[in-house]
């Protein structure tokens, strides 16, 4: 007797079809908060604030009730949804250019103030949905459609490593980076995910995970050699690991 | 005995579950699908597939819908 050991999540909606690109990283973190979603028994529960972006999709995805927030201005969207019905669980799901250009204040805050809030980031390095221009996590030298001769150092500044800036926030209880680009990757990232879902549901804090996630149209890559480019050139900057976690015990180590 | 069914209507083509089957068991079909896209077939008349889930752990587009392992 064979033993189903993979299905669509019970939080997806009937039929669901995705609309991103072929070999787009998005669709795995979706399901991967899909999965959570349904495993934890929060889909009946939840509240999503959908940022601007590739990433704004999810709402038409996932089967939780969702808010439309201007661009950047999810984590204050939720912040307010958290308040007003704190038995709620809340959650956004970003882009980079959304949670650390636009509304960086807006997550910062939402970090420092402790919200009993969860968000996801998706680092894909670019502004995917307008057409792959220069975003606050373009790797130096990364060539895009508003810095045609390579981000230099002189002109734009460095990248924003969004995991560590959001661990150094005291109301922060989690944040970790993760990477989709190997199948033991994806594993590790929905343990994260899944992570700082609990956080909130303990009501320890912010929960954060950024996700390094691949964009094969606007790199101009085959999806294949664009995971390649999150193993070799993103991970070597962004690094994945866990940056902060209060519930983790430091006792037995020394 | 494993396996795996696929939903030839969302595959888009991108061809990452074939790089991830250890035992090369997915394959491009000559059908397209409405989308105009050369999808997948699953192909395993030995009875080889692990049922390990690592196509649809890294199909980006829930196109590989189950997954049976026994």
């Amino acid at each position: 007797m064979a033993t189903q050991v993979f299905k669509i999540p019970d939080s997806f909606k009937k039929d669901a079809k995705y609309t991103f690109c072929p070999g787009c990283d998005h669709g795995v973190a979706v399901r991967l908060v899909g999965e959570c979603l349904s495993e934890l028994g929060l889909t009946e529960n939840t509240i999503a604030a959908c940022s601007i972006g590739c990433s704004v999709t999810i709402y038409d995805f996932l089967n939780v009730d969702s808010l439309e927030a201007p661009h950047g201005r999810a984590l204050a969207e939720a912040t307010g949804i958290k308040r007003a019905c704190p038995d709620k669980f809340v959650f956004t799901y970003q882009g980079d250019g959304d949670f650390a250009s636009i509304g960086l204040a807006e997550s910062m805050h939402a970090a420092l103030r402790g919200e009993k809030i969860s968000a996801i980031c998706i680092n894909n390095t670019t502004y995917g949905m307008t057409g792959g221009q220069l975003g606050p996590t373009t790797l130096l030298g990364q060539v895009t459609t508003t810095s045609p001769t390579g981000r230099n150092l002189e002109y734009y500044g460095y990248p924003i490593k969004i995991a560590e800036h959001i661990a150094l926030c005291d109301g922060t209880a989690f944040s970790a980076r993760v990477s989709l680009d190997s199948v033991p990757n994806i594993r590790k990232a929905k343990q994260a995910i899944k992570k700082a879902f609990e956080v909130q549901m303990k009501g320890l804090g912010f929960g954060f995970v950024e996700i390094l996630s691949s964009c094969p149209t606007n790199w101009r890559m085959t999806p294949e050699k664009a995971h390649e480019r999150v193993r070799d050139e993103m991970m070597q900057i962004f690094k994945p690991g866990i940056y902060k976690d209060i519930t983790k015990d430091f006792s037995n180590e020394n | 005995m494993s396996n795996i069914v696929i939903d030839k209507s969302k595959c888009k083509a991108c061809y990452l579950c074939m790089k991830e089957c250890p035992k090369n068991l997915i394959k491009i079909s000559d059908d397209t699908n409405n989308l105009g896209n050369r999808v997948v077939e699953f192909q395993d008349p030995n009875g080889e597939c692990l049922g390990c889930a690592m196509c649809a752990t890294r199909c980006p587009d829930l196109a590989i819908t189950e997954v049976y392992r026994g």
